[in-house]
């Protein structure tokens, strides 16, 4: 009755293969779009913007770039807290002028590039790096590689830590953003307004579910499934593993800098390596992506809005409903999580996008079912 | 004697004290993933919670008391009795049983046939469950272990005075080891000789090889998928129990405990997650490894902190010679 697509012709070949060809789907998706452009900023406040859209939008895009490494590639890596903080860090590095030392002398600085640019820049280098952590992922297989992958974890935090190049030698080995506009606009530092700071984000995020959306489908795309369901007959029938696993490394290490980039610079503020990228945070965005539906843009975006409102929720029932001290809700959280995450897995091993599409199966018949 | 060399040698010496431990949890991963395919991140904070259960009996504490003050508003803390190491080890062996079926009823046996890595997010969720529960009934703080077997033969503490002076005496240079060290070296070795002699030479333990090799030939022979299941996390449950105690006597009772599990995953890669041995000698290997490396390479010129990710990156470089690790099966690919 709601949802269905009696009556929705499609006659090109390129009507069929759009990304929304029901025209229910399509609507709402422009209406989600022009909700979040048009109306949202315009009502946020500080509270939604720092406690629940920023972290969404971000998290939105570490999970799209984990989830094309997982959930398309089939390479399952926990470094996502180590190359977002390969994103921060490179962003910080190039928002302030990249100094090149040599023998104890500056050989030169680089101009300090415009945020926007800065965030990109981030985004390229964690693809670099992404690369050169991918490269056992030919070699070493399942379990094994995820594990592997720990040592980039360890490793880059480790390095952000110890070199004070990073940090550009300040006191307390923390990065700060410095204040940076873009066509005016405060986009960094403590006097950004919410709306400014939330659209920044905005386009970040729709951008990359549009680059990623169109990546997995095409070309790229089917050759990262092809490498997940069976490597070796992918190989048989002309994938080259070697540039399909890489290059999965790549566009997901992208994303996942940009989004680390956009945690510091603009949600965080300020970022202590260990604290803010630490194994926790490769562990939540995993959840996000597992949670949300392997091999789904929608579910990368579902994922990240429960495990975002999830603790906000249990907050505001716990400490400011029923009045518990906060280190108790903070275990109830913990034991509350993890209870859900298992019965998650248990009903639905495919995540929230799978319900939805059962849903919809639901709503195309209903109120008639067969 | 060099002085140098001395030195090295007993960093080298504690790295294998160091390793026996990292051995001691990654025997607890090796278990589980042989028998069920599982890959159970929550070996880790089990040990956290085997050891906070154990405190908490020992004292006497009232399990939940942080949660009933909360909602009733009483005043309740301690029971006001303190039970004997012996016993509270006992019980604590019991709650770990009762945690492996309980897990195995209430989370695996729903998951069966899944795909390994949603057992593996099953884990890590059961992992965070856990720490929850373990905080909520027994609170977070910082908690001293002190594990008295009988009167006078408690886990020792600090460093070997004897072993120093001896050593001082005859080479001329004292080798500092930790009593802890030791005692934890015998028990891990004790203990892996009971494993290995469990799953050798009783019915269970045959029944829970005939499970790692195959489940499907070990069920139509007449063997309880269920009960080997349960039997093998509680195995992984008391492995958990003796890191927890040896870690908890090292360095008290609190969240970083949970953190071994970390530790314990590039001992497994090296070792291969399906050998006993293996787990054993790639756990000497890391911590001999890691040790030897922060005092020649990392203290030196690195700036020190090696440790968190050297044991990684050997165990990541290892691998690209060797995929399955030290003594793993042979990976075998069809198509």
């Amino acid at each position: 009755m709601f949802y269905r697509e009696a009556g929705d012709f499609r006659t090109t070949y390129k009507e069929d293969q759009q990304t929304f060809p029901i025209k229910f789907d399509r609507y709402r998706y422009y209406l989600v779009l022009f909700l979040a452009i048009f109306v949202v900023p315009f009502i946020v406040n500080d509270y939604w913007v720092n406690s629940l859209l920023l972290p969404f939008l971000i998290y939105a895009i570490a999970a799209l770039g984990l989830n094309i490494l997982v959930g398309y590639c089939g390479q399952v890596s926990l470094g996502t807290g180590g190359f977002m903080a390969v994103g921060a860090y490179s962003c910080y590095k190039f928002m302030t002028g990249v100094d090149i030392w040599w023998g104890g002398e500056l050989l030169f600085r680089l101009p300090e590039f415009n945020i926007f640019f800065s965030v990109i820049m981030g985004g390229i280098m964690t693809a670099l790096v992404g690369v050169l952590f991918g490269l056992p992922s030919l070699r070493i297989k399942g379990f094994y590689l995820a594990v592997a992958t720990l040592a980039a974890q360890f490793f880059l935090v480790w390095l952000f830590n110890r070199v004070a190049w990073f940090y550009n030698y300040s006191a307390s080995g923390q990065i700060s953003a410095p204040e940076r506009d873009l066509f005016g606009v405060l986009i960094t530092g403590p006097s950004t307004t919410p709306w400014a700071a939330y659209m920044f984000c905005l386009f970040f995020t729709i951008v990359s579910a549009y680059i990623a959306r169109n990546l997995t489908r095409g070309a790229a795309g089917r050759k990262w499934m092809a490498i997940r369901d069976m490597d070796i007959a992918a190989e048989i029938i002309g994938v080259n593993p070697l540039r399909a696993k890489l290059t999965a490394f790549m566009v997901s290490s992208f994303f996942i800098g940009i989004s680390g980039a956009l945690f510091f610079a603009v949600y965080l503020g300020a970022v202590e390596v260990g604290e803010a990228f630490g194994i926790q945070k490769s562990f939540l965005v995993l959840f996000m992506v597992i949670i949300g539906g392997l091999g789904s843009i929608f579910g990368s975006f579902a994922g990240a809005a429960f495990l975002v409102l999830l603790p906000v929720v249990l907050k505001v029932v716990g400490v400011d409903l029923l009045g518990w001290p906060t280190d108790i809700v903070a275990h109830l959280q913990l034991v509350i999580v993890g209870a859900l995450i298992i019965i998650f897995l248990i009903a639905e091993p495919h995540g929230i996008a799978q319900l939805w599409r059962v849903a919809k199966e639901k709503l195309r018949l209903w109120p008639f079912p067969h | 004697m060099n002085e140098q060399l001395a030195f090295t040698i007993e960093v080298f010496l504690n790295g294998l004290m160091a390793g026996v431990l990292y051995a001691l949890v990654a025997l607890g991963f090796v278990l589980i993933y042989k028998a069920s395919g599982i890959f159970n991140y929550a070996q880790g904070v089990m040990a956290l919670f085997a050891a906070m259960t154990l405190v908490g009996i020992q004292n006497g504490q009232v399990p939940f008391s942080h949660l009933i003050n909360a909602i009733f508003g009483t005043d309740i803390h301690k029971f006001g009795w303190s039970v004997h190491s012996f016993l509270a080890i006992i019980l604590t062996v019991f709650v770990m049983i009762a945690l492996a079926w309980a897990v195995q009823r209430f989370v695996f046996r729903h998951l069966v046939g899944q795909e390994p890595i949603i057992l593996f997010m099953a884990t890590i969720g059961l992992a965070y469950f856990l720490e929850g529960v373990a905080d909520l009934m027994w609170g977070s703080e910082l908690k001293a272990l002190d594990v008295c077997v009988a009167e006078g033969a408690c886990l020792p503490q600090g460093m070997n005075t004897w072993l120093e002076a001896t050593t001082y005496d005859a080479l001329g240079y004292g080798f500092f080891i930790d009593n802890l060290d030791i005692v934890a070296s015998i028990i891990a070795a004790l203990l892996v000789v009971g494993l290995v002699m469990f799953a050798q030479y009783t019915k269970q333990g045959r029944a829970m090889r005939a499970v790692a090799d195959d489940h499907q030939a070990a069920l139509s022979v007449g063997v309880s998928l269920n009960f080997i299941w349960i039997l093998v996390w509680s195995l992984a449950g008391f492995v958990a129990l003796v890191a927890g105690i040896m870690w908890g006597a090292k360095s008290g009772v609190q969240f970083s405990l949970s953190l071994i599990a970390l530790k314990a995953l590039p001992v497994l890669m090296l070792g291969g997650f399906t050998s006993i041995p293996g787990a054993i000698v790639g756990g000497l290997i890391i911590g001999v490894g890691e040790k030897l490396f922060e005092f020649l390479i990392g203290a030196p010129f690195l700036g020190g902190a090696t440790e968190n990710w050297f044991a990684y990156m050997l165990a990541l470089l290892f691998l690209v010679f060797r995929p399955q690790g030290l003594f793993g099966e042979k990976i075998i690919e069809r198509v």
